[in-house]
């Protein structure tokens, strides 16, 4: 089917049914009960899982396939929501033109950076890249501020008037598709449980789930098996014939694109931009989940995304009030106890849980979460095949 | 005129003279060995004929045509193919996907933007890459990972991928080197096998004699950076210029 089969099919359906289903997914408390502040199915959160999930797939064809490690990606994304934006003030409130416009100008600035950094590998590019990206989020601040509203950022205004549409004296644009507005939700109540079906969400899965296609066509493709001879020798590559320069860099201007489109959607769904998101920080979190994820594997930095923007938003909620809320029902002195020792842990704290969350990937599982998953599949198979039967697990074995 | 043709080459590392005034010529369809001791400037001789170091001076000439300036995949382009004292392989690519590899450049050039089509759908290939390790033996290995197997497969491997392109011309430096006495053989017996069946140049280094005398046509004793003779093997082995130099002293 569409030209992918086997496992890439299923993990593909696998990412689509996850996607569509998200928000009955992830909203698996009653809205009133006790655990209701772990529910993630709402439209903001949603959205920046899927967001994310297509910054880190593309930032995962250049690291995971070439190996080499950028450290300035957060740069394309940055540009990307600055022309999204400027597409909305000025042409349309319609969201294709500012995505294709985030897409080509991130393709453009990403051609000159990877021009320049891929000059160097290892260590060296990764600081040439952070370089261009620091440089880029420190001209945004400063000196640029006529293009990209420095400190302030930009944000549609009332007075922007978009050429392409017709707005009422007055009136704040809002981002459309083609008149659907991405702010537009349906909640579903049922019981205790409400879920959001949100426009925009939908729309950010849509885009994601192609994201993912085309990653996973050009996995297969001899481009993908190319960019992962870069990585496995250069040097054998060179004596055979191939440059290797032009396959790094049309992977860099990929992933670079892949970044412009997360940022042209981020615009999207919320229409306003700030120099922060150029920040190194948000450079170097991309790398994280992608590496906890699982670096080159196909579904590990769509997890890895979901998985460290759940800690931000949801960990990053729980206060010492709700801690004393969990642990009432111990006598005082324990409760107060176990408060102290989980109180680091969360809330303002929860970059701490991520931290060694990511040690025991690291450390243990470097292949990332993927691997904890082949892991803990293998042990069930193996469970089941004893189950079955002595003989039927020894022809089994030397298939592995 | 050879196919090779080595002229006045000159290459200084600050103050050594690593190579001075070298002359080689190859003949096409021969196999041609270089020896020499230690630091005689063997393999900065092999560099400077694929591009990874530049002489000083001097001028190198393949099939008539000069490699001097061209880039390490330039000059593969034009039909030179090396083996690595170290098999170089994609350790992280399985078997049949390092055969693919020059298979896909030889069809695709130097750079080709192929990110859609699927690997698995080109047959004709594939089956390409699949032939030339039937005739390496090592079919039964193509879904093996390539850094997995053993030292004496890696050069199989890698010489497989060379020959799949079908150079005219293969250098090898030191393709036994480090390898068991059986490995050694079999090495032998393919780069005899590979002499008889094409139509292929070799130039080899070799600092094992067996090696060298079951396999050459010419042979030149390289010391010092310089050419010290040229000559059959069966006049090599007694000539006392050369038992001085290299064979004295290694007994």
């Amino acid at each position: 089917m569409l030209g992918i089969k086997g496992k890439d099919l299923s993990v593909f359906l696998l990412v689509a049914m996850l996607a569509l289903l998200a928000p009955f997914l992830l909203n698996p408390f009653p809205v009133d009960s006790a655990m209701a502040q772990f529910n993630a199915g709402y439209p903001d959160l949603m959205q920046r899982f899927v967001i994310f999930g297509i910054f880190a797939i593309g930032f995962n064809i250049l690291f995971g396939l070439t190996g080499y490690l950028s450290f300035g990606h957060a740069a394309f994304l940055g540009v990307g929501s600055y022309a999204a934006i400027w597409m909305m003030k000025l042409v349309s409130l319609n969201i294709i033109p500012g995505i294709i416009m985030a897409i080509i100008f991130a393709a453009l600035f990403s051609v000159v950076v990877g021009y320049i950094s891929l000059r160097r590998s290892g260590i060296y590019f990764s600081i040439l890249t952070l370089a261009f990206a620091q440089m880029s989020y420190a001209l945004a601040y400063s000196v640029l501020t006529p293009i990209t509203g420095g400190e302030t950022g930009l944000q549609i205004k009332p007075g922007d008037d978009p050429l392409l549409s017709n707005l009422a004296e007055g009136e704040i644009g809002r981002a459309n598709l083609f008149g659907l507005e991405m702010g537009d939700s349906a909640i579903l109540r049922a019981g205790g449980w409400e879920f959001t079906m949100n426009v925009g969400y939908y729309v950010c899965a849509l885009v994601m789930l192609v994201a993912f296609y085309l990653a996973i066509r050009i996995f297969r493709s001899p481009f993908g098996m190319m960019l992962r001879a870069v990585k496995s020798n250069q040097q054998r590559m060179n004596y055979t014939g191939l440059n290797s320069r032009p396959y790094t860099l049309a992977a860099f201007v990929i992933s670079g694109m892949y970044a412009g489109l997360a940022g042209g959607l981020m615009v999207a769904m919320d229409t306003q931009v700030g120099p922060e998101r150029m920040f190194w920080t948000a450079s170097g979190e991309v790398v994280l989940m992608t590496i906890l994820g699982g670096a080159g594997t196909l579904i590990g930095p769509v997890l890895g995304a979901g998985f460290i923007k759940y800690m931000e938003n949801i960990v990053s909620k729980i206060n010492s009030t709700v801690l004393h809320e969990w642990f009432a029902f111990l006598p005082d002195g324990m409760e107060d106890f176990l408060v102290t020792i989980f109180y680091p842990f969360v809330g303002k704290g929860w970059h701490l849980t991520l931290g060694l969350m990511f040690m025991a990937v690291v450390i243990f599982l470097p292949g990332g979460l993927v691997e904890g998953g082949q892991r803990i599949a293998s042990i069930f198979r193996r469970g089941k095949k004893s189950g079955a039967g002595d003989e039927s697990a020894k022809q089994e074995t030397p298939a592995e | 005129m050879g196919i090779l043709e080595v002229k006045d080459v000159n290459k200084r590392f600050g103050g050594l003279q690593a190579l001075g005034d070298v002359n080689l010529s190859v003949a096409e369809n021969t196999v041609h060995a270089i020896i020499g001791p230690n630091g005689a400037g063997k393999s900065t001789l092999l560099n400077c004929l694929v591009g990874k170091l530049i002489p000083d001076t001097g001028s190198v000439m393949f099939a008539g045509q000069s490699v001097l300036g061209r880039k390490p995949y330039e000059i593969n382009q034009m039909g030179i193919s090396r083996v690595f004292q170290t098999p170089e392989i994609f350790g992280d690519l399985s078997v049949l996907e390092n055969m693919m590899i020059p298979v896909l450049a030889k069809r695709d050039g130097a750079f080709k933007l192929r990110a859609i089509e699927n690997v698995q759908d080109e047959g004709e290939l594939l089956a390409e890459a699949e032939q030339m390790l039937d005739e390496v033996k090592m079919l039964d290995k193509r879904h093996m990972h390539a850094a997995s197997m053993s030292r004496g497969d890696k050069r199989r491997l890698e010489m497989a991928m060379c020959l799949i392109q079908r150079p005219k011309l293969l250098l090898l430096d030191e393709p036994t080197a480090g390898m068991a006495r059986a490995d050694t053989n079999n090495t032998i017996a393919l780069l005899k096998e590979i002499k008889e069946k094409r139509d292929i140049t070799m130039c080899i280094i070799e600092h094992d004699m067996h090696v060298v005398f079951s396999l050459a046509d010419r042979i030149t004793v390289l010391a010092q950076g310089t050419p010290l003779v040229e000559d059959t093997p069966e006049r090599i082995k007694g000539h006392p210029k050369v038992k001085e130099a290299y064979l004295g002293e290694a007994a």
